[in-house]
């Protein structure tokens, strides 16, 4: 997932975990049934209208509410490559790296993209590219801990690493 | 070093002398809490963990409140996790139907969460327990498989912005009604990352049921914690309920702090918090001067669904009825709550009022089931969030406010004030 290319879908300002996926939902925890029903209270068309590889594009505070694991879990199942937005809310941020969602928080990024943009992001190197502007952007890099977390793939094999690790010490 | 209530918790848990704001640390959990919607994927992330047992079957925490008693199929499977994990890790805190109640409103009560503690929940509501002087923060389901595996967490500190809320409430305005208000100072992310201490005279003689509503909704302004000091009234709380040891601790007087904000309470009106952000409080004298016309009032959950909550309600339902086409719903936060209702004798003032009292269920906050919303429809509910869609159908609305806000409201089928009825 080192280069990501896509259509942008715009959102605006504190999209919350309740417009990503309805509470109504959430009696199950499959992703691809929760990805049909993936930002239906914020555009209720998206899940039909979203491809493989595409990158949401949001305001700040993308993820408020709740701590759903649904919301990122829909979101990846969805096929959404990559969400950009100024800042997430805190658990949605976790809660993303934790699922192998990749999340990008980039201010100028966020506000310059147009929806519709092809979008392609260089994970190694930080870089956002609106394809249709011509601009590049740089995203705030993602800390060194996370890193391990992507490269580990979520947090469960970060912890089986360590504690095959421990185990094999004892 | 001088530091925080939030930071000390956190050092005392990492094994450390101290800690600052920015640093990654591992902590050490007391307790590890998940429901019936966050606990499937926790328990499917827990089994690819490989791991036999949760670190502690004392202090892992099962309780399925969100659709129980199970509105369906589907949620009557998800709630079979739980109880099929359960029985089999042995876990000496489950909560079955007839011992259940609204998490944060049980585990307080219970004494299962008590000052000191480090505090992961599986719920962003999980923050209540900072009323109790504790650190508590919502995480999502793979984080607390990872915490229910290893009794640990990472964190970062966060930096700590403090409250200080001078001044003697006026009658009606409630705990609920000083947290709406911050929030509407702060807006829905002004404490992202952040931990919210709330201090100063008006939350020293605020009761635990007032400063559980306050810690409940920090994560509406975005904050990682809510928190108070723990004093008498917090001992006189957590003592009788208390079945281990715990530890007090309170901020340095020199502890740093990002941000402070002063706020005299005395001319604070109750709020409501127009939808659809909780940020979108005003006073109740502007939303009643609206005439906004309501459909169904909700009075219950991890916010507002204490039994103070319910004599509140219950002071202005006495001898009058909810208006004619108004669903009002009660819903005591737990079996003891309930209990005592009926001791109190609220339930027969409630009946008369020919409101619906419900078994404890988070049930229409999220718009689960319980009263749920049509198009067009608006509530007037206690709970803490009325997002688009919260309550039932995407063009409902949800206006947040407190148990006699919402009590009057349900006199007059639409928003008013508590003096309008009484």
């Amino acid at each position: 997932m080192n280069i990501i290319q896509g259509k942008a879908w715009k959102f605006g300002d504190d999209i919350d975990t309740d417009a990503i996926i309805p509470a109504r939902y959430l009696n199950t925890s499959d992703p691809a049934e929760l990805a049909k029903h993936c930002m239906e209270d914020a555009d209720s068309g998206f899940a039909a209208k979203v491809r493989v590889g595409d990158i949401i594009v949001a305001g700040k505070n993308f993820g408020c509410g709740s701590s759903r694991e649904h919301a990122p879990i829909a979101i990846k199942a969805a096929g959404v490559a990559c969400v950009i937005a100024p800042t997430f809310a805190r658990i949605f941020y976790r809660n993303a790296f934790n699922t192998g969602l990749l999340i990008l928080e980039s201010a100028e990024a966020a506000a310059a993209i147009e929806d519709g943009h092809e979008v392609a992001i260089n994970c190694a190197a930080g870089t956002i590219d609106d394809l249709t502007s011509g601009q590049q952007y740089k995203a705030q890099a993602i800390p060194e801990f996370m890193q391990k977390l992507l490269n580990d793939g979520g947090l469960m094999e970060y912890w089986r690493k360590r504690l095959e690790k421990a185990s094999e010490t004892i | 070093m001088a530091q925080t209530i939030t930071e000390k918790i956190l050092a005392f848990h990492a094994g450390l002398d101290g800690v600052t704001p920015g640093q990654l640390i591992e902590a050490g959990v007391d307790i590890a809490l998940a429901n019936d919607v966050t606990a499937p994927i926790a328990i499917a992330e827990f089994e690819k963990l490989g791991v036999k047992k949760v670190f502690d079957n004392e202090r892992v925490l099962l309780i399925p409140d969100h659709f129980t008693p199970n509105k369906d199929i589907k949620s009557a499977e998800q709630a079979k996790i739980l109880r099929d994990f359960a029985r089999k890790q042995g876990l000496k805190n489950y909560f079955e139907i007839g011992r259940v109640g609204i998490e944060h409103v049980l585990l307080p009560e219970q004494g299962l969460v008590l000052p000191g503690d480090l505090i992961v929940g599986a719920d962003s509501h999980t923050c209540t327990y900072g009323a109790l002087g504790a650190f508590a923060t919502g995480v999502g389901s793979t984080d607390l498989a990872a915490a229910m595996a290893t009794g640990k967490v990472w964190f970062k500190v966060p930096e700590s912005i403090k409250i200080v809320y001078h001044g003697k409430l006026a009658p009606w305005v409630e705990g609920k009604d000083l947290i709406l208000h911050t929030i509407a100072l702060l807006t829905v992310d002004g404490a992202l990352y952040q931990a919210l201490e709330m201090t100063g005279e008006t939350i020293a003689s605020l009761p635990m049921y007032g400063r559980m509503s306050m810690a409940n909704m920090a994560i509406e302004a975005g904050a990682k914690n809510g928190i108070m000091a723990p004093d008498e009234i917090t001992l006189d709380y957590a003592r009788p309920r208390a079945r281990r040891d715990y530890t007090l601790f309170h901020s340095d007087p020199d502890a740093h702090y990002c941000r402070t904000i002063e706020i005299d309470v005395t001319a604070l009106r109750p709020q409501v918090a127009y939808p659809p952000l909780p940020d979108k409080g005003r006073s109740v004298d502007l939303a009643a001067a609206d005439k906004i016309a309501i459909d169904q009032v909700v009075i219950g959950s991890c916010t507002n669904g204490r039994i103070e909550d319910f004599r509140l309600a219950a002071s202005l339902l006495k001898g009058r009825k909810a208006a004619p086409y108004l669903r009002l719903l009660i819903i005591p936060g737990t079996q003891e709550v309930y209990r005592q209702m009926i001791k109190e004798g609220l339930t027969d003032i409630f009946l008369d009022a020919e409101a619906l009292i419900s078994p404890p269920t988070c049930g229409p906050c999220l718009g689960g089931h319980m009263g749920i919303l049509a198009a067009g429809e608006r509530a007037v509910a206690t709970t803490n969030r009325n997002f688009v869609g919260r309550m039932g159908h995407p063009d409902s609305e949800v206006y947040l406010s407190n148990p006699a806000v919402a009590a009057a409201s349900a006199v007059l089928g639409r928003i008013a004030t508590p003096e309008e009825v009484i």
